[in-house]
């Protein structure tokens, strides 16, 4: 960093419009990372004014700076020991008192710092009338008002920024909270801290002074570090503590907390005037109706379908748009790539088509993305989250989890199509440590988008007769399964973790502005396309050499190519008396049906009449023999070459699938499916399905198109169910039940891993999401295929008792009690 | 008497938090502090957490929180 550079952190209580004022500095120049050891988000962003450049940490949002919360920490710690050269306290101007309550915190610290007033217009709007002079007088601080949602202020403030860095060590006189009874011991604790320890130069003695008195832990392992007895220091405070609240009869963070609003009720009183009354009036209106005792949760339920309707739905139409372009991106790719022989595929080939084919699929899900955080978006600056944990709170910490895990687990899928990743993303939320863990631990067994081919599939073929019916059972025993495994955890696993105090503002209701939205939905599709697609693509490669090697040995793939020998030979007796043996001779069959397969997929992607004639042309252009056969023009000649290609690629399709199921069955993953059979046979999964379960790891789409790829189609056309139904005589609607049951359960997919790593900040939590859903899976599946087998029960039947065991145990893990935590 | 006893529409007085560290820490910060007159305004539709008002602005918190808040009905 060069001399002329420095360092700006923004401080502020939620809900002040810090981001904005952070977006409004910076602009497009951010980047987002995490503090170390912790899963606070770091917001740097870098702005250049008169001539300076300034790099600017967007703190978290604090109503405090306790050792109580990690957010709290970081932020504190960064002031502490980053020592910036500018603090810049944000604040929300139509709630002075309370956001003063931080700034002398911040003045305890003794750091060089600005007061930016903002929301400045919404508190003009109230009537409120702020004497900014005078303000900066009783603080002896700058003070910049500002609403930076319309742009203004900004240069303001730069200017205060450049003005309190350059006056850099003349600070003048702070003012500072009498503390009143507690001085006498404040002195006294600054004294020993100067005569015995040689903190005094990194940090303010006075500040110290007060954080020993409140008992902060933070502090005290501070002072075991640097004091030569601190035994002997700690309790000499501890005794001044007692002492203090024997004789004042308030616990010293009583005492602190009270002093400071007093002033902050002093300072407020004395800059500020109020023309009208009561500003929260409006927003307890809506609130009147939003919180209503009926209509609440039926809104609750609204907003959630709209949620769902428009991200789920209509983004799932938005791809039919975006697909094209992606399909795109493929045949780009499969024109560059080395042709593939008559049967012999390069493996370069298979191996970038898989691999594009990998990132499309995550890639497909940006619209639903795109429009799920921008939904997200505005009910988080409506103000409308913490209403919606206020209303479910009740119920979900019944289960370990917390008001604030609705949004997760609604993105998660608590019916049927969500996506585990947005879910496990926005879980950063929560304050409580414990809850939030058991709510990123549980998302994953919610249907996902991705689950639910497989139950089609199965439904199709083993419920025929009562799909509704199946489909709702799979749709809700995804959450009473949740429900009872959440409890669990958090009776378990979990029960040591940190909780948190529920304590919530319910802000007023605010108008999301356009630009505000649109900013933070870009910004986190970016951050899902940058941090998942990258290990996806990873783990793509990995999977595919599972399933790729060791491959085909030298005699079977001699045998497939005897076959291919035939079929040829066969084609060629057929065409031998036509004008086109000539052209086709060799490689030129070959040339042909990949000539053939290049103006499919150019036909069906042309849309339109003209763009279709196009492609027409241009395919005549390179050669129109092959054109003639293809489209059968040039008399009986030219049909009787087309009957026969077509049929001759018919054959040579069904080899290509025959040796890539051969190659699947001896493949690594082939080989741990049938390894597997002995377990998974008491859940009813054949080695088969185990490939497939297997496969699905990567991504739960997979599982479909593996077991594609395993029955292969005889006839063409016959559709994956019927080949599955027929293939798999000995399979019941009972193992379908089973199987349904395992994929609801089923380990989150890659991205969800990486995701959960991200927010759980472990690797050791990442591997237990992936393995106990896999033993519970495992169980579940055994208990319904084998229980339900002993027991004589059709599909059905086992479905309805599983339904009845599930419900019964959601009820009873309901009503098991929740011991205080703080009692 | 303490906070979570106080029915919606209730004003009432805050004496003292009968409840150290994280909780107490937490409730001052969120400005609920000794001396303050607070309401409150209702309870969720499943009766639990309830929402009061402080000095201009809203908090809501479980009754399991709010009956470490001593306070006198006025």
């Amino acid at each position: 960093m060069s001399a002329d550079s420095i360092i700006v952190a923004l401080a502020g209580q939620p809900n002040c419009g810090k981001s904005t004022v952070f977006n409004a500095l910076t602009g497009a120049s951010q980047h987002v990372a995490n503090y170390p050891g912790v899963t606070v988000e770091k917001m740097v962003g870098w702005s250049k004014a008169n001539g300076r450049k300034m790099e600017i940490v967007d703190l978290p949002g604090t109503y405090s700076l306790t050792s109580y919360s990690p957010e709290e920490q970081v932020a504190r710690d960064f002031i502490l020991h980053d020592k910036p050269s500018v603090v810049v306290n944000v604040m929300d101007a139509s709630n002075l008192n309370r956001c003063l309550y931080l700034t002398f915190q911040l003045l305890e610290m003794e750091m060089p710092l600005v007061l930016n007033l903002n929301m400045m217009d919404v508190a003009e709007r109230n009537g409120l009338r702020i004497d900014t002079e005078k303000l900066a007088r009783r603080l002896g601080i700058r003070v910049t008002p500002s609403s930076m949602k319309n742009g203004r202020g900004k240069q303001e403030l730069l200017d205060s920024i450049a003005a309190v860095a350059d006056a850099a060590g003349s600070r003048g006189n702070l003012p500072r909270i009498d503390y009143g009874p507690m001085e006498v011991f404040l002195r006294e604790i600054e004294e020993k801290i100067k005569a015995e320890t040689s903190l005094s130069g990194e940090y303010p003695r006075r500040w110290l002074a007060i954080k020993l008195m409140e008992a902060d832990r933070e502090v005290q392992s501070l002072i075991r570090e640097h004091h030569a007895d601190p035994d002997g220091f700690l309790s000499f405070v501890d005794v001044k503590r007692t002492e203090f609240e024997r004789e004042n009869g308030l616990t010293t963070e009583m005492h602190i907390a009270n002093r400071r609003y007093q002033a902050a009720a002093d300072i407020g009183k004395s800059c500020s005037e109020s023309e009208k009354e009561n500003k929260i009036t409006v927003s307890d209106r809506i609130d009147r109706l939003v919180c209503h005792r009926l209509a609440g949760p039926l809104i609750l339920v609204g907003v959630i379908w709209i949620l769902y309707y428009l991200s789920i739905v209509q983004g799932y139409n938005l791809t039919n748009y975006t697909w094209p372009l992606l399909a795109k991106l493929r045949s780009l790719a499969e024109s560059v790539l080395p042709a593939p022989g008559f049967i012999d595929i390069p493996l370069l080939r298979s191996f970038v088509l898989w691999f594009v084919d990998s990132i499309n699929a995550l890639l497909n899900y940006i619209p639903i993305f795109f429009i799920l955080f921008s939904l997200i978006a505005i009910l988080e600056d409506s103000g409308y989250m913490p209403r919606m944990a206020f209303i479910m709170d009740r119920l979900l910490s019944r289960y370990g989890l917390h008001g604030q895990s609705t949004l997760p687990m609604v993105l998660g899928g608590i019916y049927v199509g969500g996506c585990a990743v947005p879910g496990v993303m926005s879980c950063k939320g929560i304050p409580d440590a414990r809850s939030r863990l058991a709510t990123i631990l549980i998302i994953p067994l919610l249907n996902c988008l991705a689950k639910v081919p497989l139950y089609v599939l199965l439904i199709n073929i083993y419920f025929a007769a009562h799909k509704g019916l199946a489909m709702f059972f799979i749709s809700t025993i995804s959450l009473l399964m949740v429900l009872p495994v959440a409890k669990a955890l958090t009776m378990t696993v979990l029960r040591r973790m940190e909780t948190a105090p529920f304590v919530m503002e319910m802000p007023p209701y605010h108008l999301p502005t356009f630009r505000g939205v649109l900013g933070r939905a870009v910004e986190r599709v970016w951050l899902f396309i940058r941090k998942i697609t990258t290990i996806v693509a990873a783990v793509a490669v990995v999977i595919f050499a599972l399933l790729q090697f060791p491959g085909l040995g030298a005699e079977r793939q001699g045998h497939y190519q005897a076959l291919a020998d035939k079929a040829l030979a066969e084609f060629h007796a057929q065409i031998e008396a036509t004008t086109y043996a000539g052209p086709l001779q060799g490689d030129g069959v070959t040339d042909l049906i990949n000539y053939w397969d290049g103006y499919k997929t150019e036909k069906s992607q042309a849309g339109g009449q003209d763009k279709a004639a196009a492609v027409d042309e241009e395919f005549k252009g390179i050669n129109p023999v092959f054109f003639s056969i293809v489209n059968a023009e040039g008399g009986p000649e030219a049909k009787k070459v087309n009957r026969a290609v077509k049929k001759l690629d018919r054959a040579r399709r069904m080899l290509l699938l025959d040796m890539r199921k051969e190659r699947i069955d001896r493949s690594f993953l082939g080989r741990m499916g049938q390894a597997l059979e002995p377990v998974t046979r008491w859940a009813g999964f054949n080695w088969r399905v185990n490939v497939a379960l297997l496969s699905a790891l990567a991504a739960k789409e997979s599982s479909v198109a593996t077991l594609g790829a395993l029955y292969e189609p005889e006839e063409g056309g016959e559709a994956l169910e019927e080949r599955m139904a027929r293939t798999e005589e000995g399979f019941t609607p009972l193992h379908a039940l089973a199987l349904m049951l395992f994929m609801v359960l089923y380990p989150p997919c890659i991205a969800t891993a990486v995701a959960v790593k991200l927010q759980s900040g472990s690797v050791r939590w990442m591997l237990f999401s992936m393995a106990y859903p896999m033993v519970l899976g495992l169980s579940v599946a055994t208990l319904v295929y084998s229980g339900g087998a002993a027991l004589g029960l059709t599909g059905l039947q086992a479905m309805f008792a599983f339904y009845g065991l599930a419900l019964a145990l959601t009820i009873v893990m309901g009503l098991v009690g929740n011991k205080s935590d703080f009692a | 008497m303490t906070l979570d006893q106080v029915k919606p529409g209730g004003k009432c007085r805050i004496k003292s938090l009968s409840v150290r560290d994280r909780l107490s820490q937490r409730l001052l910060d969120m400005g609920v502090y000794p001396g303050l007159s607070v309401k409150v305004i209702r309870n969720a539709p499943l009766r639990d957490p309830m929402e009061i008002e402080l000095s201009g602005y809203c908090v809501s918190l479980r009754h399991d929180e709010a009956r470490f808040i001593e306070v006198d009905p006025s």
